[in-house]
Order: C-alpha cells, then structure tokens, then sequence
C-alpha cells in the first residue's frame, strides 16, 4: 500500500476512531445492563453473585408479593396526581402566565422554576423535609398558624402529598420550559387579530394558544407519564418509600429488591417492566424529534 | 358625532392592562413562594441560633458551620469529602468533553454508514432512563472490578450525559462553514489538525456549557454514590449530606442547613452570575 492509499482508508475509518469511546461506554453502560437484565431475571443471583437459573420463579413470584397491590396502587396514584398537578397543570400555568407579561420578569420567574432542577437533590429533599416538618418548625404550620389553624403532620398523614409536591416542582419546569418556547414560537399576528375582535385572555389561551401547541402538550403528557413512572430518587430522600410503604412505587420498590435485600434476580424481573417503559420513552423521544417540536429546547 | 362623555370607561375597563399585569403577577408570586422561601429559609438559618416563629432568625452563630473545623459524629472529614466531590465534577466534565467534542465532530463533520441510525440511538439513548438498569449495572460495575471506587461513578455519570453533550456539540459544529475547514486544509492541515486548531476553538461557547454544567452534574451526583459506593474515603458530599440527613433530621436544622448551603456553594454562584445560560442549559441535562 503506498502513502496515499493509506492516508485515504485512515480518513476513512477517522469517523469511528473518534466515535470509538462513545461507542465503548455506551456499550459498556447502556446496551450490556439492557441486555443483561433479561438472563438475570431468570436467576435468584443474592450476594453470592451465582448464575442460579430458576426458570420464571422471579415472574410467578411478582403477583404473589403481597406487597405489590400496594405499590402498584401508590405507583398510579404517584405518577398521575403528579403528573396533572405540576408536570403538565403547573407547567401550562406557569408558561401561560410568565409569556403574558415582559421577557425579562417572565424569564426570571421560569428561572426560578430551574432551582429546584439544578439543586443537588439531597439538599432539595432536607428543603421538603423542612416545609413540611411536624412540628411548628415547619414552612406548613408556620403559615397555618398564623391563619389561626391547627399544625398538620402530613408527614404521618398524607405522606404521598410530601412525594408529589417535591417531584412536581421539580418536574414542572420541563414542560414549563417547552411550552413556552412553543408559545413565543406562535406567529404575533393571531393574537393581533384576536385582539381586533376584541375578545379576552382565557379565550385567548383556549382559542389559540393552546390548540397550537397541542403536538408538545401531548408529548409532554406522554414523556413525562413515563419518566415519573422510573424515577425514585427523591423519595428514596424523603421518606424511602415510608412510611410503612405507604410512599413505595414500583421504581423503589425495585431499587429496595435489589439494594436494600440483595435480591438481584428479582429486581433484575422487577426492572424489566421499567425498561420496557424505558424503551418506550426513548422511542417516543425519538419520533417527536422527528417532528421537529423539542429540537429547540434540546438545542441550547 | 360621538362625544367625549358618550363612551365613558369604567374604572376596570380603563385599568385593565394594569389589573392583567397585577393578577398574573400575583398569582406567579403566590406559587413561586415555596421556593423563594425554601432557600431563603436554608441560607438563614444556617448563619442563626434558632428561628423565632419557624422563619425569623436569631442570633448570629456561626457554630452551625462547626462541621468545617470539627469532627461531627458519624461523618467523615468534611475537606476530603469535599474534594472528592471537586474530582468527581471535575472528571466527568472532562471525560463528557473528550468524548463528545471527538463524537459530535464525527457525526457533524463525515458521512458514514450508520450515521442516520447511530444519531437516533443517541437521541434514544438521551431519553432513556438508566436508573431502571441499576441491577445489572451494579454485576458490571462487579465484574469490570469499579465498585466502590470513583472511577466506576465517574464513568458511569459521564456516559448518562455524553448523549445529551454529543447532541448539543454536535449542533454547534454543524453552525461553522465548511468553508473554514477547507481553508485550514489547503493550508496543508490534516483533517485532526483541523479540528484541534481551527473547529475546537469555534465551539468553545458550547464546550464552556457543557463542562459547567457536567462539572455540576458530577457534583451533584446522589444515586450512583450512595449504591455502589461503601467506604466513606469516597463519600462525595452528596453521600455526607445525605447521612447527616438520616442522622439529624428535624433535630438540627442549623447543621443540616449549614452542610446544605456549603454543598450548593457552585449551584448558588451559577444562579447569581449566570442564571441566563442556566435554563438554557438545565434542560437537556436531567430528566423530568
């Protein structure tokens, strides 16, 4: 081979050379655990880490786990209350209200909605722990008590309400942010128009804005149903399922399996249903890319 | 003719764009006050002896931050925690560079077989949740020999965000004109020439961004940590908050804030000097 000819295979193969580490990790972090799951859920691997198959024990055993009603039933109460109060609820409000008034307050006010995003979440779970501490101490009782109403342990009580409320304002702020894009991305000139005729906000909002941003409302829907339905780590924080289970969803419930009793084999059965979820997510992400509406937000 | 008094506004018709502003004003305030006082609680409280009525501090103290110069039971040294979590940021923001400055010129800058494919898989990949593949995770990180050390969380982090990293470097590339490229090449450089001297320090803005917010990302790290780390020499300060958390919750508040407003010490600098970029980039990063 002569110099040229080598030069010309080099700059050919150049693209997975440097691709090369990506390709490794992505390999090594994503594709091998995807894969490995499937095999490990037909095993009762512990601590021992022993490739002891068992056939579908681990899935006949998920519906006798008397504890499963239970986490199924927090888990769609989790995910959906969540779900329409802040991730989609709060969020249409939140974009609707802060695209009303100038670029600059509104700006601000959807960058304090970021916060509790980029705060590292041990000190976000202490700020919830402290809103709804028990005692007098707590933001809730302070404020009740000055409304001359007696202190709530909602702690003990209603402890779902603690999960939701942390989760929801941080899961807000994804649809926050996509929503409001969308609605600057509507041309000025139909609200011109609506203004002509003379008509107000909510027909505004319910007339135009909202039916031209339909596509990205119903994706958030979607994608956001799903990543609630896998994430775990602020209760893990707050109450670890606590208490008594009463906060405990299939994603923890999974997690405690597999961390907390070093049942790996089962966990790794529990977790399937969550890949699978997982998958559904990515493929959905992947088909509205393709029409285009999260680009902007993805794109810096 | 119309006359003057014939079209008299009422008091809320004339207002009404200020009455608009006020309410939507108002009722941003209203839900926006859990987090406003939150932090303005954490960061209080930490510097004060107690609160009068829950929310009015008192005393300043600064025996709160005693963790910084005394051993406080149950937790490790604070300093060598915290410098583990500055390596942790700091190697996943360089490991995420590396591999995606390298990825995304590769897939903005060549045409290969797979490309469609391998750009949707990593789009993929952005959206999937890895914490629901946290077993099998755990058995690789056994068998690859990377449990409870750093290296294995810092690898582990950084391949969570390269997709994100790769999409968004990938999308400045694509901003230059090959024109600049072909410049460099006729003045006789190779195509990795190319990129290390004429197209790296065009994205800049964006390798800044990234490495910020990786630098956070690693930072801020909880789950990785607290699973498949055990010995407190490599406790980050997300495992340390966490414990003193366990150990003092509801029961020293004054410590736990403390801890807490030291370990968002890079999250606050960020909000205050560049709190623009912040959402920007935030999203991409964590998922919902």
């Amino acid at each position: 081979m002569d110099k040229k000819t080598k030069l010309k295979s080099f700059n050919k193969s150049l693209p997975w050379i440097l691709l090369l580490p990506l390709i490794a990790l992505v390999l090594m972090f994503y594709i091998s655990p995807i894969v490995i799951t499937v095999p490990l859920s037909f095993t009762n691997m512990g601590l021992s880490f022993k490739w002891m198959f068992v056939g579908l024990e681990n899935f006949r055993n998920i519906p006798r786990d008397p504890i499963i009603p239970q986490i199924i039933r927090n888990t769609f109460v989790y995910v959906f209350t969540t779900l329409i109060v802040f991730n989609f609820g709060m969020a249409v409000l939140l974009s609707l209200l802060t695209t009303s008034i100038s670029d600059k307050w509104g700006g601000f006010f959807r960058t304090l909605w970021m916060l509790p995003r980029i705060t590292p979440s041990v000190v976000y779970g202490l700020l919830w722990l402290w809103i709804f501490d028990p005692s007098k101490n707590g933001l809730l009782n302070i404020i009740l008590s000055l409304l001359g109403m007696p202190s709530q342990d909602v702690f003990h009580h209603n402890p779902m309400l603690l999960i939701v409320f942390a989760n929801g304002f941080v899961g807000a702020s994804m649809g926050m942010m996509i929503f409001s894009a969308a609605i600057k991305a509507i041309p000025v000139e139909y609200y011109r128009a609506a203004m002509v005729d003379g008509v107000g906000w909510f027909t505004i909002v319910r007339k135009i804005t909202l039916p031209l941003i339909r596509w990205h409302l119903l994706f958030i829907t979607a994608y956001e149903t799903l990543s609630l339905f896998t994430s775990y780590q602020y209760i893990l924080i707050i109450t670890n399922g606590g208490p008594i289970n009463r906060t405990n969803v299939w994603a923890l419930y999974t997690y405690q399996t597999a961390f907390s009793n070093f049942k790996f084999g089962y966990g790794a059965a529990l977790s399937l249903v969550l890949v699978g979820v997982g998958v559904i997510a990515g493929l959905l992400y992947i088909r509205n890319i393709h029409i285009e509406s999260t680009s902007n937000a993805l794109e810096i | 003719m119309i006359k003057k008094e014939d079209y008299k506004l009422g008091f809320l018709q004339r207002n009404s764009s200020k009455i608009f502003n006020l309410t939507v004003y108002s009722i941003l305030i209203i839900l926006s006050s859990p987090i406003v006082l939150a932090y303005a609680w954490l960061f209080m409280r930490s510097f004060s002896t107690g609160m009068k009525h829950g929310f009015i501090p008192i005393g300043l103290t600064f025996n709160n931050w005693r963790f910084m110069w005394e051993q406080i039971s149950g937790l490790p040294n604070v300093w060598h925690v915290t410098l583990n979590t500055i390596v942790l940021g700091g190697s996943v923001a360089g490991v995420v560079l590396l591999v995606s400055s390298m990825a995304g010129f590769a897939l903005s800058r060549f045409t290969f077989k797979g490309q469609g494919k391998l750009l949707l898989l990593i789009l993929m990949l952005h959206a999937f949740p890895t914490v629901s593949l946290m077993v099998a995770i755990f058995y690789i990180l056994r068998i690859t020999h990377l449990l409870n050390s750093l290296l294995g969380v810092i690898l582990l982090r950084a391949s969570m965000d390269i997709p994100w990293a790769t999409w968004v470097i990938k999308g400045f590339y694509d901003g230059i004109p090959r024109e600049i490229e072909w410049a460099g090449a006729i003045d006789g450089y190779s195509r990795i020439a190319v990129w290390r001297k004429v197209l790296l320090p065009m994205v800049k803005p964006g390798l800044i961004v990234i490495g910020v917010f990786e630098f956070l990302s690693g930072w801020s790290e909880f789950i990785f940590i607290t699973t498949f780390i055990f010995s407190n020499k490599w406790w980050t300060l997300s495992q340390y908050t966490y414990t003193a958390l366990g150990g003092y919750r509801f029961a020293d508040y004054g410590l736990l804030t403390a801890i807490s407003v030291w370990y968002i010490l890079p999250v606050t600098v960020l909000f205050i000097f560049a709190n623009k970029y912040m959402t920007q980039m935030s999203l991409g990063g964590i998922k919902g």
